[in-house]
């Protein structure tokens, strides 16, 4: 049975798109919001289509209607004439009605409104890393966002620092992520899969590196999840690497940053309660595995240009990582 | 009365064609230089994870690529033709203010080079060479332009840079304003004027009335950034969003300061050599001062993803869409202008039907993303950069290059030659569409602008490849271009007055002009003075040798030396260093007060 799950899930994440060769494409929408916006897109695309094929038409046919030729007359001196002024000054004014009119109607319709019962998750831009907390859930995680499918979800974008922009193209258009202020938007996810996205407003070195992920989930894997975050970290066993990766964070600088329950506060850098269950480390750059994870640790700023998280080796040596990389894989 | 010659005469100069070949030639080396930077971008783009510089460097590559094409290359370039075309065209001897005009070049030099010196001084500040060269955008977005997030010199070169430009600029503006009202030649009434120095007048309006938009909101950021200030700082009750709309209510009529001259000219290279007069002049004339007053009421279509509301964006969107209108009604009058006429098709046209062309598919993009739902999906992607390029590669640049092999004869006295032009053009034409029009996928696929890296997964790896191979195309035109330059200096035809059978004034006088222009200031009694219609024959030209001797003013030194003093007014800042600030303002004060008592005759 596990297997035939496994098999439903890799076609449905096949079917949906996910892992198709445009993880990020704007054109391949998966949620209400990215439907409207898609469908205005397309609209006003075969009317802009349609007034550049006339225009360049005209244009390429009085070129070889009128270029020049030995004993042609030299040409009448037109200076203008009003009526055809007045239609090609309506003519662009007509077509632009028609898109005003679904533009502004779905201006209003994606304004960010959510019903009531809809799950709520703030989002808080940081250099370079996102924040996600669910207010009604108690849950607080970073730059993997799990939805729902099928639930209207409304999200409220702020920052930490600089200006952001949160974009998961698949699910919608982008909101910036600005200090002091919050924007929302809300939509409604219709496949299951991981949909990729990144900030898309210029926030200083390390800008091309902080991505995302929002991993929409069928019902009862959400729940799973929500379970699992709403939990402790998982305990490490006696003897083992994992508990001796325990110590070497309660001792080290790592304590400064990053909140683990029940070990650390920190509110720096991203929650690493439940790091090992996501599917990326660094704000979606790296997979999360032993060899990503050790190198991080050792050196960020080298793998992302301007981290605030220093170098840790030194003071740590290879087998600390190794110990911290078994205890951070821990916790699920 | 004769000119001074050598080095002397071009340092002191107060001749608008000298200083407008002044402009020429630093604004075409400042463009050579952004054009520089803009390779290495793609070279950086052309693979996945590319490595040929880290992200530190990009960020200074794109922000002082944009700074420069916007600043120093595609403005000053227009300035060369204000200068040098827009007195021949109205008939008179030299703009108001000779001296003044002087002073605007050299601020506009020393800006420039300001600039451009934060790539050397970087062991200066204690920094490696790369490291102090302006990186946060051509936009400068607060707050991470303020002092906590940008900590190092760069944004402090990057404001007072563009302090400085922005002074040149508007001495500038001020100058031709004044040129175009009260220059004009007995019977050039506004409605003659021609359509190049119409669209030179609105474009100086608007750079009288934005660019000090963009100094309030540039003396914001200083004083935030040298006396601890808080005007864009959240965590004092402020909002960095104002920077944002300060600095579009400038960005936006600056698009138009930026593509109107291009119009002019256009407007000038078409009937010329399409043989007919411009179709619908009034119509072009009025939808420019349209464009011109409509540009001040669009900037928040740069904003639609800050959530200003749906009423603001609802309101925005409206304006932003209206504004294609005047702009349509220029393109169907310009197919107009060509349709029934004898169309010759030297460069120039070339590049002025490459102009109208390219700006329709610039022009369009605009009207995607004037629409706030799309625009989330398309701003700050890829998208956006393919619709500026369009608008100011396709459309600027190319009408630029048109009034360049229109002018050049006259500006030089040599003809410019034809084949290397035409294969400059297509070249040119065939390269930007490669490097620009994938930039359309490129976004549309999710690959955000400003980013040093993107992921193989995009699956945008092959058509990045495919624009920097357009980037490299480009290249290569404009280095056939400036063979041609060079070409002409030496093996270039000697240009009559009139090679291309001109309707203007500029084609009465020989090429290039003597220093008084005008022989005898011409009388205008129409539109199309040089060109036989159905109501008037063409007018006589002005005699070779003036009748009577003609009195211009001589060189200054002091135009030079006051504008010495904003340089250094600014290093005092870029250093914290008092005293420095003192002999900044004592040369400035100095220069204007010898200028200001400078005798006439020189």
């Amino acid at each position: 049975m596990p297997r035939l799950r496994f098999w439903l899930l890799t076609a449905a994440l096949t079917i949906s798109g996910c892992g198709g060769p445009y993880p990020q494409s704007t054109l391949h929408p998966r949620s209400d919001f990215g439907r409207a916006v898609d469908h205005l897109f397309t609209d006003i695309f075969w009317w802009a289509a349609g007034v550049f094929v006339v225009v360049e038409a005209l244009l390429v046919i009085a070129l070889i209607r009128f270029r020049h030729r030995e004993g042609r007359p030299e040409p009448r001196a037109t200076h203008g004439h009003t009526v055809l002024e007045i239609a090609w000054t309506l003519a662009p004014a007509v077509i632009l009605v028609f898109v005003a009119v679904p533009t502004v109607r779905t201006i209003f319709a994606t304004a960010g409104e959510a019903p009531a019962d809809a799950l709520r998750v703030e989002v808080t831009g940081h250099q370079w890393w996102w924040e996600y907390t669910y207010p009604d859930l108690g849950i607080t995680t970073a730059n993997e966002m799990h939805a729902p499918l099928g639930r209207v979800i409304q999200v409220s974008i702020t920052s930490a620092d600089v200006i952001h922009s949160f974009w998961a193209p698949a699910l919608g258009g982008k909101r910036d992520a600005i200090p002091g202020h919050v924007n929302r938007i809300a939509f409604r996810a219709d496949s299951v899969g991981a949909y990729s996205g990144q900030c898309a407003e210029f926030c200083g070195a390390s800008h091309a590196n902080m991505r995302l992920r929002v991993l929409v989930d069928a019902d009862t894997s959400f729940q799973a999840w929500v379970k699992t975050e709403q939990g402790g970290p998982a305990a490490a066993p006696a003897g083992s690497a994992a508990e001796r990766g325990k110590a070497v964070f309660s001792r080290s600088a790592c304590i400064g940053c990053h909140t683990i329950q029940g070990v650390s506060p920190g509110v720096i850098g991203p929650s690493l309660t439940h790091v090992g269950s996501r599917t990326t480390i660094a704000a979606g750059l790296f997979p999360n595995d032993s060899a990503h994870l050790a190198a991080w640790i050792a050196d960020a700023p080298s793998l992302k240009p301007g981290a605030l998280m220093t170098r840790m080796k030194p003071p740590l040596t290879d087998a600390d990582i190794a110990a911290l990389v078994a205890y951070l894989q821990s916790l699920q | 009365m004769s000119e001074i010659r050598g080095l002397r005469g071009w340092l002191t100069t107060t001749d608008h064609k000298r200083i407008g070949l002044l402009y020429f030639w630093t604004a075409f080396a400042f463009f050579l230089v952004g054009g520089l930077e803009a390779l290495v971008i793609r070279l950086q783009l052309a693979r996945p994870e590319g490595h040929v510089v880290g992200a530190e460097t990009y960020n200074q590559l794109f922000t002082m690529h944009g700074t420069t094409m916007i600043f120093l290359a595609l403005m000053p370039l227009g300035s060369s033709f204000f200068n040098y075309i827009v007195p021949l065209q109205i008939g008179a001897r030299d703009v108001a203010f000779p001296r003044l005009n002087a002073f605007s070049y050299w601020v506009f030099l020393f800006g420039g080079l300001l600039l451009n010196a934060s790539w050397f001084v970087g062991p200066l500040f204690h920094a490696g060479m790369l490291n102090v060269a302006p990186d946060a955008g051509w936009f400068g977005y607060a707050n991470l332009t303020e002092r906590q997030f940008s900590p190092g010199p760069n944004i402090d070169f990057w404001l007072l840079g563009l302090q400085v430009l922005g002074i040149s600029s508007l001495a500038a503006g001020f100058n031709f304003i004044v040129t175009i009202l009260n220059l004009r030649a007995p019977g050039l009434k506004m409605m003659r004027v021609p359509t190049f120095s119409w669209m030179t007048l609105v474009t100086n309006f608007l750079i009288i009335t934005a660019f000090p938009v963009i100094t309030v909101g540039l003396l914001f950021l200083m004083f935030d950034r040298f006396f601890g200030t808080h005007f864009y700082v959240r965590e004092a009750g402020a909002t960095p969003i104002l920077w944002q709309h300060l600095f579009w209510l400038f960005g936006h009529p600056e698009v138009y300061i930026l593509i109107l001259p291009a119009m002019g000219i256009v407007s000038e290279v078409l009937p010329t050599f399409a043989r007919k007069p411009l179709f619908g002049y009034t119509v072009v004339v009025y939808s420019g001062i349209l464009i011109g007053f409509m540009g001040w009421g669009v900037w928040s279509h740069h904003m639609f993803s800050v959530g200003l509301g749906p009423i603001a964006d609802s309101v925005f969107s409206a304006t932003s869409m209206l504004i294609a209108v005047p702009t349509g009604v220029k393109i169907f009058n310009w197919i107009a202008t060509l349709w029934g006429g004898d169309i010759r098709g030297t460069t120039a046209l070339h590049f002025a039907v490459g102009f109208v062309a390219m700006f329709i598919i610039g022009g369009l993009s605009g009207v995607t993303h004037a629409s706030p739902p799309a625009d989330l999906q398309q701003t700050d992607s890829y998208y956006v950069v393919a619709h500026i390029h369009y608008v100011f590669f396709g459309g600027t640049i190319f009408g630029l290059f048109a009034g360049i092999y229109y002018w050049w004869p006259k500006m030089t006295g040599r003809l410019l030659d034809e084949t290397l032009g035409k294969m400059h053009f297509w070249l040119q034409f065939v390269g930007m569409n490669l490097a620009f029009f994938p930039m359309h996928f490129i976004g549309l696929l999710g690959m955000p602008r400003r980013v040093y890296t993107y992921s193989p997964d995009l699956g945008v790896s092959d058509l990045n490849l495919v624009s920097t191979i357009g980037a490299f195309l480009i290249a290569l035109s404009i280095l056939i271009f400036v063979v041609n330059l060079w070409r002409s200096r030496t093996r270039g035809r000697p240009a009559p007055n009139d090679p291309w059978g001109g309707a203007t004034l500029e084609w009465s006088i020989p090429s290039p002009p003597p220093p008084y222009n005008f022989s005898v200031i011409p009388t205008v009694e129409n539109r199309l003075p040089r060109w036989r219609t159905e109501r008037h024959g063409p007018m006589k030209d002005p005699p070779a040798v003036p009748p009577a001797p003609i009195h211009m003013p001589g060189g200054s030194w002091w135009p030079m030396v006051a504008a010495l003093g904003l340089p250094l007014a600014a290093l005092a800042l870029l250093t914290h260093t008092l005293w420095v600030a003192f002999v900044g303002a004592a040369v400035l004060l100095f220069g204007i007060y010898r200028w200001a008592f400078e005798p006439f005759e020189v």
